[in-house]
């Protein structure tokens, strides 16, 4: 059974997601008045309680200078992609070339994990196909890589990508792994084949 | 003055998210497998999407439009991968990808590449 210094502590460890939700309710309010806020409160008690998750295990750590870099340079990416898979589709000369790579991340965090895997199907042209959470292991489609050196310039951005969202607001374990960790060298199962 | 410039970037940000999307069309179309198609519905129509929501709040520059192009981007962002992964996954389990458009297959078991399944 829970004591009541461990309630106390995972409900501060939801307590950012709470109001998470309350600001989106008064963001799709467009109002920020009292009014907003009470209601805003009443749906999100509501939501926790019906669509119960497993609680997410948050880093208690942000770094805001990290955040705005890696928020800054996202918005960058997506309209850098965007281009490119414009630029592509638009191509008179397009030659279908793909890869599905397995990239292993440093991180061991659920929540690290999953933002990397969001920013770079949002970025720099790949799309999730499974992930391994234990081994924390992204599958990657990655549009239009034709050699060996584009894919691993791709595997070296994915971790560029998580890198800087380590800095932004992962653990301090997780920003010692990246520390000890080389850039570029990551574990990655090499199961690599074909040409 | 301030007429023009407003003119001036609703017209950059209009032709930007246009183009956007008619590529994103164009790629549906033309990239030849599923994996491949969910990039082109995945990124250029998420710009586009930035591009036109940027361009009504510049336009109506009020809070609850801008607080809503807010929401509405942040979902985007959000829901977007989701979406394509779970398509992606989809694909890829029912044999759909096509081993033939990939240089490489790292997820494939170790020893072998899919087989052609159609």
């Amino acid at each position: 059974m829970s004591t009541p210094r461990q309630r106390l502590a995972a409900a501060v460890n939801q307590a950012p997601l709470f109001l998470g939700l309350v600001v989106l309710w008064m963001l799709l309010w467009g109002r920020f008045g009292w009014l907003e806020l009470l209601t805003g409160t009443l749906v999100a008690v509501l939501v926790a309680v019906t669509f119960y998750l497993p609680a997410v295990q948050l880093s208690g750590r942000l770094n805001p200078w990290h955040s705005a870099r890696f928020l800054l340079r996202l918005l960058a990416d997506i309209v850098r992609a965007s281009v490119q898979v414009a630029a592509l589709a638009l191509s008179p000369r397009y030659r279908p070339g793909n890869a599905i790579l397995a990239i292993g991340l440093n991180t061991r965090s659920d929540l690290i994990l999953t933002w990397t895997a969001v920013a770079t199907s949002i970025v720099p042209g790949s799309i999730v196909v499974d992930v391994d959470r234990v081994s924390s292991t992204l599958y990657l489609h990655v549009l239009n890589v034709h050699t060996a050196a584009q894919a691993e310039r791709f595997r070296a951005s994915v971790l560029a990508t998580e890198r800087r969202i380590v800095r932004a607001f992962g653990s301090r374990e997780d920003v010692e792994r990246i520390r000890a960790c080389p850039a570029g060298a990551a574990a990655a199962p090499d199961t690599r084949e074909g040409a | 003055m301030n007429d023009v410039v407003q003119d001036g970037v609703t017209a950059v940000l209009v032709l930007a998210a246009a183009v956007m999307c008619f590529a994103a069309g164009v790629g549906v179309i033309r990239f030849p497998d599923v994996l491949s198609r969910l990039h082109a519905a995945t990124k250029p129509q998420i710009f586009g999407l930035i591009a036109v929501t940027a361009d009504i709040a510049v336009n109506d520059f009020s809070v609850g439009t801008v607080t809503l192009v807010v929401a509405i981007v942040g979902f985007q962002l959000l829901t977007a991968p989701m979406a394509a992964h779970l398509v992606a996954r989809a694909a890829y389990a029912q044999g759909r990808s096509r081993p033939d458009l990939l240089f490489v297959d790292e997820f494939a078991p170790a020893d072998r590449r899919p087989p052609h399944r159609d």
